[in-house]
């Protein structure tokens, strides 16, 4: 019974998703919006790898998703007007950056790691702040937008056509989500959620914690610079609150809200999260202040967000 | 040669002196005890084998090689596996996953995205064993949380059993359990001694169970080593006897 309520729930998820550009504007919302959610949930699902799946907790993802952004922009921008050649570049920089800070942050734990990763993530967010001559600084980097994709004997214009670049971002989606799925079913997977059920346990059970920890840290900063790129394909450009600690937290808050123990919980996240803010946000301009609210609500009496709540009303 | 030589191993917590110049060796197919007085630096003295501390001084030495310098993880996979004084397991996970997890681990497959069908299969052979070993077949889909405490006990030696090992350290097996209980983990350590030939130290506050079980039985006191020998040896042992009276009188 429990594995068809989960095949049921996976069908579900990808029907509505593939089906958004049809059903979203009839329900008085728009495709943009779509694109922005599935964006948002695949940084939020990325984040998710390492707090729901290894126990660890990210304040900084948005320095790898900035990284991926800024990469594909400047790329872009400045060197190929390619959109998959500047999605190549924001990956391998968001990704690259990780690994490198990974070793430093590994060894600790809870709070501290947190706190350090916010540090590291401020330091970008500094450096796409002030290099001014390359980043524009407070300004963004502006005056570029996202190329039709070339697949030589036709071309999609995901430039024009909102709901084209709906399914490229989708399908993009797809892929990443696919992979988190596989490795989560996987030997190495397994390895992660015994470091979250029980750190000691894993030790003693000769898993090399901090390393498999770096592990699942610099996957989890790949997938959240595949989102980056898309966060800047979808805007035409990229400033450094991209980058700012704030958008770090974003990504935590959708991930708790929707469930971090649910492999979707993050996606429903980013839908409530955006939905909500694009709801209140054309009332109001305190809409923060709504969703902190909900938020704080949901956390206080479903402690495993929206999704934990109906998977145990379904299991009771 | 010995399995184990643990050489005049200390351990400072700051001033306070936990283990002193305590050394023991271990034969292979040996089961052996380590029994003491509350505080008498036992677990201390475990943590120090298992590398979950480093010592002050002195050295460690398994199957003939110095692991003194060696991280927990890499003691595990030269075959010392360990279980713990407040049982640890994966309590959200099921019975199942819980010795799926060190099987994987034992079989070299931690690092691997996938398994092919026949490593599936020779894993899903090798649980199924563990658990029929462990008296666990007819609760490996229940989550381990919600056992009672014997059951989680049972899991988490098997867990260790699974990891291979050629020295097991068990830290007060039956601690906290009742007569029942205490009488089926027994049963379950004394075949895994006798049936597997396994080498098993063990921490223990039951005198039932060390004169039931062990070959040789050694006293720690305040840190210090006070005597080893044959049950029987310990028993008729003068200052055994009045560090354990002592301190009950």
């Amino acid at each position: 019974m429990p594995k068809f309520d989960k095949r049921a729930g996976n069908v579900l998820v990808w029907v509505l998703l593939l089906s958004a550009p049809y059903w979203m504007p009839a329900v008085g919302s728009y495709v943009e919006l779509g694109s922005h959610v599935v964006v948002f949930a695949l940084a939020a699902m990325a984040l998710n790898f390492l707090l729901g799946y290894t126990g660890v907790l990210s304040f900084g993802h948005a320095a790898y998703f900035g990284l991926g952004a800024y990469g594909t922009a400047l790329t872009i921008k400045y060197l190929v007007p390619s959109t998959p050649v500047g999605m190549l570049v924001g990956i391998l920089l968001g990704t690259a950056a990780a690994a490198v800070i990974g070793p430093l942050i590994v060894r600790l734990r809870g709070v501290y790691f947190a706190m350090c990763t916010i540090a590291f993530g401020q330091v970008f967010y500094y450096i796409g702040f002030q290099w001014f001559s390359l980043t524009g600084g407070d300004d963004g980097v502006s005056a570029w937008h996202r190329m039709p994709l070339d697949l030589g004997f036709t071309s999609i214009d995901i430039l024009n056509n909102p709901k084209a670049f709906y399914y490229f971002v989708l399908f993009v989606f797809a892929i990443c989500v696919g992979l988190m799925a596989f490795l989560l079913r996987s030997p190495f997977g397994r390895t992660l959620i015994a470091i979250r059920e029980n750190e000691r346990r894993a030790r003693f059970l000769g898993i090399p914690v901090d390393r498999h920890i770096w592990m699942s840290w610099v996957i989890s900063c790949f997938f959240v610079s595949v989102a980056g790129t898309l966060f800047a394909l979808m805007n035409n450009f990229v400033d450094p609150r991209a980058l700012r600690w704030d958008q770090s937290g974003t990504f935590v808050i959708m991930a708790v809200l929707g469930g971090m123990r649910s492999f979707w919980g993050p996606l429903i996240g980013s839908a409530i999260y955006l939905v909500l803010q694009d709801y209140i946000s054309s009332h109001t301009e305190n809409w923060m202040s709504f969703i902190g609210l909900f938020f704080v609500l949901i956390v206080l009496f479903f402690p495993r967000g929206v999704l934990g709540l109906v998977r145990r009303k379904v299991v009771t | 040669m010995s399995l184990l030589q643990v050489e005049k191993v200390s351990k400072l917590f700051g001033s306070l002196v936990a283990v002193s110049e305590v050394s023991m060796n271990v034969e292979s197919g040996e089961l052996r005890a380590v029994i003491g007085p509350n505080g008498a630096g036992k677990t201390t003295f475990f943590n120090l084998i298992t590398g979950f501390f480093r010592p002050s001084a002195g050295r460690i030495i398994f199957d003939g090689q110095d692991v003194t310098a060696l991280l927990p993880a890499r003691r595990v996979w030269r075959g010392i596996a360990r279980t713990f004084q407040i049982t640890e397991v994966f309590p959200e996970l099921s019975v199942y996953e819980n010795l799926r997890i060190p099987v994987e681990v034992a079989s070299g497959f931690r690092l691997q995205p996938w398994l092919s069908h026949e490593a599936d299969a020779k894993i899903r052979a090798r649980v199924d064993e563990l658990l029929a070993m462990g008296g666990l077949a007819d609760k490996a889909a229940r989550l381990v949380g919600e056992l009672a405490h014997g059951d989680q006990r049972s899991t988490e030696i098997m867990m260790a059993i699974a990891l291979n090992p050629r020295l097991l350290l068990l830290d007060e097996p039956t601690a906290g359990m009742g007569e029942q209980e205490t009488f089926e983990i027994i049963q379950l350590i004394r075949r895994l001694h006798k049936d597997s030939k396994l080498t098993i130290v063990l921490i223990e506050h039951d005198m039932r169970v060390v004169f039931h079980l062990a070959d040789r039985i050694m006293v720690l006191d305040q840190g210090k080593f006070l005597a080893e020998g044959t049950p029987q040896e310990i028993a008729a042992n003068e200052a055994v006897q009045t560090a354990y009276l002592g301190k009950a009188a």
